[in-house]
């Protein structure tokens, strides 16, 4: 690893905080909780989503616990079938969806596009408090005695024959969904209607690409979860029979509702985290996105055909050959702009300038993991791999690796890219490179023996398995106690910096980008002037000039 | 090897005589599947290969110390066509490979020997037409193509065998199939692989499969004497279907020999291939299922009913064609006529 | 010193993040017709849950059909299309800075839609009386054994009797789920109507009513669309 780096900071012995920012423009509660500001309800998010990470975190260290032995004997079959419940549905609904759109798009996007806020703040404001409750819900089911449906809420199972908490938790996902919907509404608004003079289509940062992206799924896809889940509430409240054989319904008609959105929510999930590779890989390298457009257009594509594939996730529940047809052929479709997104970002390395800082690292991780957890998704829509392969732990690693090798990872890259600007400080990069590191190979001990595992027909969802599955389940252990430091580390030192980090001044990482150009932390109000754009996206020549003239304000 | 600490050798030996990467090919198409996995995963070490080389080599080649000022480039049209016909190519071949693999695994060969498998929270009864029972347990004959119906009496299961890389949800509601043959024999693993309440990780069970010998004395020796269509034959019977379904010229509904499997037309004119699900569906809800040519009159027996005896009537009436009978006579075994418990000879008579 | 707003007359319901009173109101608009895409998407689950059922059990759909009163969801049509013709009435007024009137004509929508409400409850209630409610008190016995009222319909065979639930659960699902945004809307209106009369819609800044006015032509539609599907299966008098 070279010991170069991009990064420059202001002396530090003459060095301050900007006197005045949105952090500390109004103080008290009352100014945090009833805040309109973008970056206030963005920090917000940050805390609950962490916390709620945590949880789910604590969710996933009980089954890989229990999965130690062969033998259910960590706690009773029904305890764990709510532990792996809670684990999905936290992880899924109250940490991937919102956790790079509502953290680092809210604080990121109106200032990316040279705006002042979103385009509807007390709809954004709401949205966090629809957030905290679907969290109370949630919580109130797991203290209350758990859910054990699964996060997918099969019927009829969830409908007749379980007596857990399947009402509250299901409500608690509907009112999470709403607060989705709204985060989706508020980008796409804003995209639409608040850039800057200048700042066309082509001249946004691909994270606002992605994000728009995610958005339009966000606001199409999410409501038909909403009816979904009222219906299996109906169902089991009062008992009307939409999904009940016995009544004439069809449970495979929840099948086809349920995964026409949770097909979408996985785009919904990972588009986000691309965005923030393509404007780390861009810093990092010094150079403008190879294919900008290309990558911009894959966004769409990726949002658009990913409506169209939800049921590979049922090619053995008896669909009919020819729709099964469809939907893999779909399936590999769907893969390609996937891929050519990581050629565009590998090719963005050549001729450019490299150094390997943190985000960068994170950012280097998810292409590898991605890369696999993508491919072994085209195993996936290949119809006669995906009898074998599914619903066993090779559906479990392929989803882990796109969303935590994937996903969280960038994540990270995207939370150690644009701390400084939100924090002011930096953090301290020699145990961030630590924790990356760890995070890396951790998480490659717990979920590749998971593939292992899964081809050798280990089914998800046991608590007890036959012993020759044992070692693999051992490594995969092993590999989440590794992984579970990896993310401790930077809870702990990211708090350290807040108060001990290194002062960042506005462009430590000598980036593009309305957000570079204004002070860290922000002031409320974002710009001093409405910023006049004038340059294309990625534009480091007009950098070079910028820092040359000294025209960034300071303080 | 004393040295080494007892607990560590436990696991050397545990990882040396069970560390497998695939489970045992033990079915005719198992090494189909495999054949397409190798490629799957080929592919993927070059992609991920190439992605990991173009990482590390740029990584090394235009690290800012060797790299001070990096060189602008919009992009490549060429480039661009490159990475998005090589993938697709190769996605297509994939996706034309596993159709081809998938209409194998779920459209059975006509002289498949039929088991049928009820799943029910949390067991999986099998029962075959010679009329032998078993619980979490399925003996099969291997070199013998063995199709699966299967139906669940309450929620979502699904039936797994890996050895034979076979796997279909099993439905309330309807049927759904399998088949395989099974090419070597030994003891395999059943999962239930969709999650389906407490005891889902219990709900396994053991396929057994045999030479045809000794399949033929394992058939003789747990038959419990009368067969799945003598079953369904008393059930015909009690359930009153003969009075409508007598096979005379006036009679209420259409004679059911010589039914199965043939076309029939409908009330609406469209025609249906009478099959498993058509038999099962037309008892439950016999108003949407109208045959040209008869009065809507026939009742439902929905809630009358179990699944196992909606199998025996459905095996009785395909015991009705006498080319079926032919093919079961040859299929399971020559052995229920032999079956000393055997009330009857097993086969049933028109 | 920044002086962002000195350039233009700094109208009072200007939020400051926006640069103009243009852009304020474009947005509002463009956020409510997504916000409706929304809807729209939200009822789609529920007419796919429809349609693949009434394709399935025609003949339990329009006996189910058959025992809802024409005539009362004919008036309920006519009610709302009414409430949606206040409504637009009531935008035109905003238009016209009359805020008597604009009151006036929010009230009458208010009238109207809790009517609509109103004759929902009894529709309800009726089909409680008559063990129509699905998983509740259902019962059958109506459709294999036609009351005189409705001796022209054939009766039913048990199986088929057994779908008229799926029917029922739609029913209910459907314009249940359109008349909880009723009364959110009718909700909505209330506050609306206090403030309204305070003024503030009237000034020329009418964006509110106007965005409120499509979120009620919305619900409308979705009516115009249940009403047939629902009420309106196989009636060839």
């Amino acid at each position: 690893m070279s010991t170069a780096t991009i990064v420059k900071l202001p002396p530090q012995e003459t060095a301050s905080l900007p006197k005045r920012s949105y952090l500390n423009n109004e103080y008290g509660l009352k100014s945090w909780l009833l805040t309109g500001d973008h970056k206030r309800i963005a920090i917000l998010y940050l805390i609950s989503i962490t916390f709620f990470f945590f949880i789910g975190g604590a969710m996933a260290g009980l089954i890989r616990l229990e999965l130690l032995t062969p033998q259910s004997d960590l706690m009773a079959m029904d305890t764990y079938n709510k532990v792996f419940t809670m684990h999905g549905i936290i992880m899924v609904f109250l940490f991937l969806v919102p956790s790079v759109p509502a953290t680092i798009g809210n604080f990121l996007i109106p200032i990316m596009v040279g705006a002042k806020d979103l385009a509807f703040p007390k709809i954004n404001l709401l949205s966090w408090y629809l957030y905290i409750f679907a969290g109370c819900f949630t919580l109130a089911a797991l203290i209350l005695g758990g859910v054990d449906t699964g996060w997918t809420f099969t019927t009829p199972l969830s409908t007749h024959y379980l007596n857990t908490h399947v009402i509250t938790a299901g409500l608690g996902i509907f009112i999470a969904g709403f607060s989705s919907i709204f985060t989706g509404l508020n980008f796409i608004v804003t995209i639409h209607r608040m850039r800057a003079p200048g700042m066309t289509w082509f001249r946004l940062p691909l994270f606002c690409w992605s994000n728009y992206a995610a958005s339009i799924l966000m606001v199409l896809g999410t409501p038909v979860l909403a009816i979904t889940l009222v219906l299996v509430v109906l169902e089991r409240a009062i008992g009307i029979g939409v999904f009940d054989p016995a009544k004439g319904g069809d449970p495979l008609l929840f099948q086809h509702l349920f995964w026409f959105y949770s097909h979408p929510a996985v785009y919904i999930m990972i588009l986000p985290g691309m965005g923030v590779i393509s404007e780390v890989i861009s810093t990092f390298s010094r150079k403008r996105v190879f294919g900008y457009t290309a990558v911009a257009f894959s966004s769409v594509a990726i949002a658009v055909f990913g409506f169209f594939v939800w049921a590979h996730h049922m090619f053995i529940m008896g669909v009919s050959n020819y729709s099964a047809l469809v939907f893999s052929l779909l399936t590999m479709l769907v893969a390609v702009p996937s891929a050519i997104k990581i050629f565009n970002w590998a090719a963005t390395l050549y001729k450019g300038s490299i150094t390997f800082e943190t985000p960068m690292l994170y950012a280097f991780g998810f292409m590898g993991l991605f890369t696999i957890g993508g491919l072994t998704g085209v195993f996936l829509g290949s119809l006669g791999m995906d009898i074998h392969l599914t619903e066993t732990y090779f559906i479990v690693a392929h989803f882990h690796f796109v969303m935590v090798g994937g996903m969280l990872m960038a994540f990270l890259s995207g939370i150690h890219f644009w701390w400084p600007k939100m924090t002011g400080r930096m953090y301290p990069e020699g145990l961030s490179k630590l924790a990356a590191l760890t995070t890396f190979i951790g998480f490659n001990l717990t979920f590749f023996p998971q593939f292992i595992v899964g081809y050798l027909g280990m089914p998800r969802r046991y608590a007890s398995y036959p012993p020759e599955f044992q070692v693999m389940n051992v490594l995969s252990t092993a590999g989440a106690t590794v992984l579970g430091v990896g993310y401790l580390l930077p809870m702990l030192y990211l708090t350290w910096s807040l108060k001990y980090g290194k002062i960042a001044g506005s462009n430590p990482w000598q980036a593009t980008g309305l957000e570079w150009q204004i002070q860290s932390p922000p002031l409320t109000e974002n710009f001093v002037e409405t910023p006049i754009v004038d340059h294309e996206a990625y534009d480091y020549e007009w950098l070079a000039h910028q820092t040359e003239h000294e025209v960034q304000t300071v303080g | 090897m004393h040295f080494i600490s007892p607990v560590l050798w436990q696991f050397l030996v545990n990882w040396l005589t069970h560390f497998a990467l695939f489970p045992p090919e033990a079915s005719g198409i198992a090494p189909y599947t495999d054949a397409l996995y190798f490629f799957l995963v080929l592919i993927s070490l070059v992609g991920l290969a190439i992605v990991a080389l173009l990482i590390g080599l740029f990584s090394v080649l235009y690290r800012k110390e060797r790299n001070p000022e990096a060189t602008q480039i919009e992009g490549s049209t060429l480039l661009e066509a490159t990475w998005t016909i090589i993938p697709l190519a190769l996605f297509m071949v994939t996706f034309v490979w596993g159709a081809l693999l998938y209409f194998r695994i779920y459209n059975p060969p006509t002289n498949a020997m039929n088991i049928y498998v009820v799943g029910k929270q949390w067991m999986w009864k099998a029962e075959h037409p010679g009329g032998q029972h078993e619980i979490n347990a399925l003996h099969v004959p291997i070199n013998r193509p063995v199709q699966l119906t299967m139906i669940s009496q309450d929620v979502f299961h699904s039936f797994s065998i890996p050895a034979f890389r076979v796997k279909r949800e099993v439905i309330p509601g309807r049927y759904t199939t399998v088949w395989f043959t099974a090419t070597q024999t030994g003891t395999y693993h059943i999962f239930c692989t969709q999650y389906c309440g407490t005891l889902h990780s219990q709900m396994i069970g053991e396929v057994v499969a045999m030479s045809p010998d000794e399949y033929e004395r394992w058939t003789a020796g747990s038959t419990s004497g009368a067969s799945l269509a003598q079953n369904g034959e008393r059930l015909f019977a009690s359930l009153g279907c003969g009075s409508c379904h007598s096979g005379t010229a006036d009679s209420h509904g259409p004679s059911l020999a010589q039914v199965y499997g043939n076309k029939l037309q409908m009330a609406n004119g469209s025609f249906v291939t009478v099959d498993d699900a058509f038999l099962r569906d037309t008892i439950l809800n016999p108003t949407m299922h109208q045959v040209a040519g008869y009065a809507p009159i026939m009742p439902t027996y929905q809630g009358q009913i179990s699944e196992e005896g909606l199998i025996d009537l459905v095996e009785y009436i395909k015991n009705l064609n006498s080319n079926y009978r032919v093919q079961q006579t040859l299929n399971t075994s020559q052995v229920q006529t032999t079956a000393p418990a055997a009330a009857g000879t097993g086969v049933v008579k028109q | 010193m920044h002086d962002a707003h000195a350039e233009h007359a700094h109208a009072p319901h200007l939020r400051h993040h926006f640069e103009t009173v243009e852009q304020q109101r474009e947005a509002s608009s463009f956020g409510m017709w997504l916000f409706l895409l929304t809807e729209i998407m939200f009822f789609g689950g529920l007419f796919t849950a429809y349609l693949i059922y009434r394709n399935w059990y025609y003949p339990a759909f329009v006996v189910g059909s058959h025992q809802l009163s024409i005539f009362l969801g004919t008036f309920n049509t006519a009610v709302l299309i009414c409430s949606s013709f206040t409504m637009a009435m009531g935008v035109h007024a905003s238009e016209l800075r009359k805020r008597k009137e604009l009151v006036g004509w929010l009230v009458a929508t208010l009238v109207l839609g809790s009517v609509f409400l109103g004759v929902k409850a009894i529709e309800y209630h009726e089909k409680w009386e008559k063990h129509h409610v699905p998983g509740l008190n259902f019962s059958v016995q109506e459709f294999t054994h036609p009351s005189d009222k409705y001796k022209e319909e054939p009766p039913l065979p048990m199986d088929m009797a057994q779908k008229t639930q799926v029917y029922f659960s739609l029913y209910f699902a459907m314009t249940g789920m359109h008349a909880l945004h009723m009364i959110i809307g009718v909700s909505i209106l209330l506050v609306l109507i206090a403030k309204a009369w305070a003024g503030h819609y009237t000034t020329g800044h009418m964006t509110t009513i106007e965005n409120f006015g499509l979120y009620w032509h919305f619900v409308d539609i979705v009516w115009i669309f249940l009403f047939p599907l629902l009420y309106l299966i196989s009636r060839h008098q």
